[in-house]
This record gives structure tokens, sequence and C-alpha cells, in this order.
């Protein structure tokens, strides 16, 4: 079984309009979508939820205010700042543990937090794992790291052979949950000095990892001069890209009708995200084609 | 007074806004921009800042001093990130996986875990033009963004406006970032992206109990969801931005809004002023 991830370091470059078009096109796949943050998928593949979970993740203490003698040394202790005047700010603790380890009064407790939930739903185009952080929860990579189990598990138990993971922006903690292990990555960029800025991050970040990428530049016509320059930085480092789709109205279109963009236009950056699709599918070894 | 930018979804304008809020202000204002932003910075984009300093970010990880370690297992007990295991007589230690809570070297009962330091990014300070700068980079493969954002946050200065340029999302590093800020702008775009990723933003500002307003950028698809929900809720629109190819292109090449359409900046300016108005009637009234 593969798994293609797509990711661009900045945001808002269309990670999830290609993920869904990618959607219709690929056969044969689970989706998964490791945004866990800022989920939008869901949006544009109108998921019927078969199962939803909670998430327990991580720990937050809890000072039982009849038992702290008021010493202060859990105060004095926590490196995140996290116990003021007795009482546990629960956005600033990291859910070590340290406090309760020392507290002479064995006043503070952990308690297990519900830090969101998790889905596996039917779309018209196959199977979606998707998932809902809770709002200014930590551990977001372990969520992402569940969606993808989930997914592969699904992947294996009923014969599909490929995953398709919309990942989140950045480079960090769920961004690195995302990436490893999988078989390729497709990096979204846009040409403007931010998206160029951006991309070398993520690039940086595949090779760390050992994950072949390819490149997507998208709204390439935007900027022809910054399309070109990015072209030729892949050049030099030996990545392909692997499509250029032009800037056209027709994609936010799409996304307010709340459909791929593939199915909704026969355009120009339709046939330009198939012939990416082709591209990317041939090289995961799946030689189907719409 | 410090204002962070923030948005859920990510390139929606947040850059855009927090730059040209910088320059607006600077002749008025003491002005001072951090980027925080560690794992994408893009305001030196615009802001082309000389750095004048720099410092690296150590996050401190366990040393085990083995000849001193009796392989008891206290460390990898007490350790809620399974960053320090003990096998047999190994005592592995998983420097990715520490958040540096120090619990692990202050309860070991023989006094064999020092700690020392792993570099996880670099923050860097300057100026221009008139307006104080820093940012932050999480170095490349590392996980751990908030003791870089941390880092950042220390540079900011006590008088003046500092605006705090965030990541996109809502979960820690976004916390992190706009966490002790004063007011909290979140930009967003009208579609059904931006709307469904700012709902889950207001619901984090809320967490937070910040006040805050929105800023609408590439106004002109037809979609008012995001307007009507705004109005709904009586949160302030601040700024309205349309969408146009020329603000694009002047962002593709690195150019800040108010720098190539200088009439922008009293649009700005009144931003400012917006959120005064609104902290000030907040201050005065004797409820939240």
């Amino acid at each position: 079984m593969k798994e293609i991830v797509v990711l661009s370091g900045k945001g808002g470059t269309g990670k999830t309009s290609i993920v869904g078009s990618f959607a219709v096109l690929a056969k044969n796949k689970v989706l998964a979508d490791c945004d866990v943050d800022a989920a939008d998928l869901h949006l544009i593949l109108n998921p019927a939820v078969r199962e939803n979970h909670e998430f327990w993740s991580g720990d937050t203490a809890v000072i039982d205010g009849k038992l702290c003698t008021q010493c202060g040394l859990c105060q004095e202790l926590c490196r995140f700042s996290a116990v003021k005047d007795y009482i546990v700010d629960p956005i600033s603790c990291e859910g070590c543990g340290f406090c309760a380890h020392i507290c002479p009064a064995e006043a503070i407790t952990m308690k297990e937090n519900l830090s969101g939930e998790w889905f596996s739903s039917n779309t018209k185009y196959g199977p979606l794992v998707h998932a809902r952080l809770g709002i200014a929860q930590e551990n977001s990579g372990k969520l992402v790291a569940l969606v993808r189990q989930q997914a592969r598990q699904l992947a294996e138990k009923e014969g599909f052979d490929c995953i398709i993971s919309d990942g989140p922006p950045g480079i960090g903690c769920p961004v690195i949950s995302s990436l490893s292990g999988a078989n390729l990555a497709l990096l979204v960029t846009e040409p403007t000095l931010s998206g160029i800025h951006d991309l070398e991050r993520v690039l940086g970040v595949c090779r760390h990892f050992g994950v072949p990428a390819l490149v997507c530049i998208n709204k390439y016509d935007l900027n022809e001069e910054n399309a070109r320059q990015i072209e030729s930085n892949c050049l030099s480092q030996g990545v392909e890209i692997a499509g250029r789709v032009p800037f056209d109205n027709v994609v936010t279109e799409s996304i307010v009708q709340g459909v791929p963009v593939v199915e909704y236009s026969d355009g120009r950056v339709t046939k330009e995200v198939e012939r990416m699709w082709h591209t990317l599918s041939t090289m995961l070894g799946n030689h189907e084609k719409r | 007074m410090i204002i962070s930018v923030a948005s859920g979804k990510g390139g929606t304008g947040k850059t855009l806004v927090a730059t040209s809020l910088a320059l607006s202000l600077k002749d008025r204002d003491k002005v001072q921009l951090l980027d925080c932003d560690v794992e994408e910075p893009n305001a030196h984009i615009f802001l082309k800042p000389v750095i004048t300093g720099s410092e690296s970010v150590y996050i401190p990880v366990p040393k085990v001093d083995e000849d001193k370690c009796t392989y008891c297992g206290k460390c990898a007990q007490v350790c809620a990130y399974n960053a320090i295991a003990v096998l047999g007589e190994h005592v592995l230690t998983f420097p990715q996986l520490c958040h540096g809570c120090g619990a692990c070297s202050y309860l070991c009962p023989e006094n064999a875990i020092t700690e020392e330091g792993r570099k996880g990014g670099i923050v860097e300070w300057g100026h221009s033009g008139g307006i104080d700068f820093a940012h932050g980079k999480l170095n490349v493969g590392e996980a751990m963004a908030p003791p870089v954002i941390k880092k950042v946050k220390e540079q900011a200065s006590n008088n003046g406006v500092v605006i705090v340029d965030a990541p996109p999302g809502t979960s820690c590093p976004v916390v992190e970032s706009i966490k002790g800020s004063d007011f909290c702008i979140l930009v967003t775009e009208p579609t059904p992206f931006g709307f469904n990723d700012l709902m889950l933003a207001v619901e984090t500002v809320r967490e937070l109990n910040m006040p805050f307003g929105v800023a609408l950028n590439r106004v002109g698809v037809r979609y008012k969801d995001v307007e009507k929900y705004c109005s709904g809720e009586n949160i302030p629109i601040l700024l309205t931005i349309p969408l146009s190819t020329e603000i694009a292109r002047l962002y593709s090449k690195g150019v800040a809004l108010v720098e190539g359409m200088p009439q922008w900046e009293s649009s700005f300016i009144e931003v400012l002023d917006g959120i005064r108005e609104i902290l000030d009637e907040r201050n005065c009234s004797p409820q939240r």
C-alpha cells in the first residue's frame, strides 16, 4: 500500500482543493485529513460520518485546594509558568506531571484531557478518516498519527492500495507526524516570495525524513518570474515539478459550491490537475486512471 | 499594547495585515513586530529588517551520568513524554520527545541526571525603518515550535504597539503566540474554508478570554456567510480588503500593501483606532 501526503509549508496555497480533486481522480484509495487544527477537506467531500470516537490525550494538573498547604514548590518548579496563586492554568499546563510528583501534600492529581475527536466516514469518492482537535489543545501530532493509523488499518482491511493525506501547513510537529514514513510528498506552493521561502523549508523537512517530494506550483501565472525561480530552485535540487496549475476563479467558486474543482469544471485547472494526478499515480506504481 | 494577528486557516493574509499595520503606525507610535510563525516566518520578506543580534534557542534535555545511575527507572516512570527509558542496564533518551520539564533530573534519587541544551531554533532581532523587529526560526526537522515562540516573545517591548504575527491553526503554537495579547485580529477570507476556520479561531480566542475583531481579505466572491456570522455574533469587522490582482502581485513580490499602495495607510490607522475604542469600552463596562 502506498501513501501520498500533500504539504505546503505556507498555508493557503491550495492543498485541500488539490486533495479534493485527487479524491475524484484516484481509484481504490482511503482519504485522510491530517490538518486536525483546521480541517477543511470535509467541506468539499461532504462525508457521512459512520463512526466517531473521542480522542483522549495528555494530562492537566489539578490542585485540590483543601489539601494544598500553599508551600509554593509547584509554582517554583513548573517550567511552563502554569501555576499561579496555587491554581493551574490549563492552557499553559503541558501535562508533564512534575508538580504532582513533588507536591509534599499530595494535593495535585493529573486528569486526562479530552483533546478532540476523530471520524471514520463515507464519501461518494471513498472512505475518509478525519478529526477535530479540541480548541486550544495540544498533541495535534498524536491525533495526526492516529488518523494515519486508522486510514492504514481501513485500507488494509478493505483492500485499498493507496492513502491520500491532506497535510497541515508549517514544518513542525503535525507536519512531521503527517510525513514520516509516507511514500511520496506533493508540496503545493505559490509563486510569491513567501511561497518560495516556505517551500525551501518544507523541502528540507522531506529530505530530513527521507521522503521523496514533488512540487506543484499553484496559481503559477500570478507571477511567472517567481514561478520560473521555483522551477530553477527545484531543478538544482533534483526535485521534479509535478504540475503548474493556472490561477482561475473557478477554484474558489467550486469551494463555495462545496465540490471538488475537477467535478465542477472541465477547464484548464481540471486538465492540469488530472495530468498531475497521472504523474503522481504513475510514480506511486498505481497505473489506474479515471 | 500587544495586538496579535491570527487566522485559523493559513494563507489568509496575516503577514500582509501585520506588516502593513506596523508600517502604517510607525510614524505615530513606537512599533515593534514579532514574527511568531517560527515554522514559516515571512514578515522579514516584506520588512527587510537589518538584523543586529541573534540568540540560539536551547531546549533542556536530560544527560545521564551512567557512573552514578543505578537503573532504578524513576526517570522513565516520571517522564510523561516517553523521552527516557531504562532497559536493563541501559538508559535511552529521546531528545526529540523531551519537553524540558526537568522532572527526571530533579527526581533522580542518585543525582545522575543533568540537563544540557539541545538547539531547537534561533531568534533574530533588528530594525526596519523605525520598526523594531524580531522573529524566530524553528530548525528544519524539529517538531516543537513553542519554545522558539516563547523566546521571540521575550523580545516584546514594554511600551508602544507590539504586533504579533501568529502561525495558522488553533493548537499550541497559536496559543503560545497570542497568549498575553490585549487584542487579536483574526484574518479570514469569505470562502467556506475561511469561514469554518474562522469559527475555530473565534472559539480559541474566546477560550483565552481575549477581545478580538476580524479582518476580511480577498472580498469579492459572492459568499456572505462570514459577514452574516460576524454581525450575528457581534464581532466587529475592522478591515476589508478586496480581491485584487494588483494586491496579489504586490504580495508575490514581497512588497507590503501600504508601500505599494500608500492609500491603504489610513485604513490601517483606523484599525488601531477601532481597537483602542473597543478596549476603552471594555475597560469602562463592568462586565467581561
